[in-house]
């Protein structure tokens, strides 16, 4: 395990932006029966989802959501010296999507941007690189942008993948000051595992085609999907979770000198309610103090943690809070994160219709 | 071995009878939720973890056992 540890840097804001368009899974039966899609929803405890339409996209979802973070907090566009990018759907494969933001958010030339493609730990993940980069002299603030579309990834004839994933979008506005003190990353991969969450075509490895957009039935369950839509080998993602999940949180929340009760709020990655809730009652976490918002998004890749945050949080982090944030998926990687809250501001929910905030 | 049958027939919800040599795709409740259910049973009761190729190759309940129980 890999651990980093930053000191004086911290998210001083947040805000979030889901597409307006619910799907409500005990009726999402165009291809299922209500049967089949009840006995999913009882198992993940995914009841709804946020669907995007054709018009937006990742980036517009971080754009609704920055927008708003930067009205609500009176940020000076100006002084925004860095804005990191988050996903694994960006709107081209080049240029980057953060550089389409830096412009569309009226940021200056002189501002850093990147992207950064990775699964659902890479909010640690982008945490860390932003931290790491702010808590040198000279960047003045930082924008954290992290969004997903993963409707647009997996196939509806696919019922091992048609009823969990869900669209969403957050900004974290990034600050040094004293005040927030250590914050502690564990950040880990296994790329032999690689082969168990992926999109296997439509890259450089095996490029577009005529044949990798057709639909094939891919096992004795009758699924359907195309090589260009995502698979996810549930059983073996779920015995990598329960083998690598608890031992990481454990030993990263004693690097960091803390103890499991000391936390005021533990937020995992909103995979469903089936492995949260296996790794809660194996690792004997009170589960008041571990907000949820599988219920109402499903699984929203990288974004769900601070979606959660977003969504539940806001009210609760005034004064000196302290978070565990915990993530794992495609990749495979994982991370965990001892993350300081202090007065953070966060903005209500927005909600976003053909490209743009409602 | 009852034992193993009772978290077997929990796993899958399933009220019918169980026996060893049952080939277990075949039960109506078979799907690939069940399937979720019988290896976090192997992970909690007997701290088994298996990969789903390794799982496909059992065919009969006595063979979920015997993985169960042969470390």
């Amino acid at each position: 395990m890999a651990y980093i540890q930053y000191e004086g840097v911290g998210i001083t804001a947040m805000s979030a932006a889901v597409p307006k368009r619910v799907i409500k899974n005990r009726e999402y039966t165009e291809v299922f029966s209500a049967q089949e899609a009840n006995d999913i929803v009882e198992k993940t405890g995914i009841e709804e989802r946020r669907f995007s339409d054709a018009e937006t996209c990742s980036s517009d979802l971080c754009f609704a959501a920055a927008e708003k973070l930067i009205a609500d907090n009176n940020i000076n566009r100006e002084e925004i010296d860095l804005l990191v990018f988050i996903s694994q759907t960006p709107d081209y494969r080049m240029p980057a999507t953060s550089c389409t933001l830096q412009h569309r958010l009226g940021l200056p030339n002189s501002t850093i941007a990147f992207d950064i493609t990775l699964g659902c730990s890479a909010f640690m993940y982008g945490l860390s690189v932003v931290y790491g980069m702010m808590e040198r002299s000279g960047l003045r603030k930082a924008l954290l942008l992290d969004g997903e579309t993963r409707s647009k990834v997996y196939s509806p004839r696919d019922r091992r993948s048609a009823f969990l994933f869900g669209d969403g979008g957050v900004a974290a506005l990034i600050e040094r000051d004293p005040k927030f003190g250590k914050s502690t990353f564990s950040m880990n991969s296994d790329g032999s595992r690689a082969d168990l969450i992926m999109i296997p075509a439509g890259g450089y490895r095996k490029m577009s085609s005529a044949d990798t957009v057709v639909e094939k039935v891919i096992d004795e369950y009758g699924n359907m999907r195309s090589e260009e839509q995502g698979y996810m080998r549930g059983g073996d993602v779920f015995n990598f979770v329960i083998r690598e999940i608890p031992c990481d949180i454990k030993n990263t929340v004693a690097y960091a000198g803390k103890e499991m009760d000391s936390f005021d709020y533990v937020v995992f990655h909103q995979a469903n309610n089936f492995i949260n809730g296996y790794i809660a009652k194996k690792m004997k976490l009170n589960t008041e103090k571990i907000p949820s918002t599988i219920a109402k998004f499903g699984n929203t890749s990288s974004v769900s943690v601070p979606l959660t945050i977003v969504s539940e949080l806001q009210g609760k982090l005034d004064g000196k809070k302290e978070l565990l944030l915990t993530a794992f998926g495609v990749g495979m990687t994982w991370a965990t994160g001892v993350v300081p809250f202090v007065d953070c501001k966060i903005s209500d929910l927005v909600e976003v219709e053909h490209g743009k905030a409602v | 071995m009852e034992k193993f049958i009772e978290l077997f027939a929990e796993a899958l919800e399933r009220e019918g009878e169980i026996k060893m040599e049952d080939e277990f795709r075949n039960y109506d409740e078979w799907s690939s939720i069940a399937y979720l259910s019988v290896i976090a049973m192997m992970d909690e009761e007997y701290d088994v973890q298996i990969e789903e190729a390794e799982f496909k190759k059992l065919r009969t309940v006595q063979a979920v056992y015997d993985a169960c129980t042969n470390k």
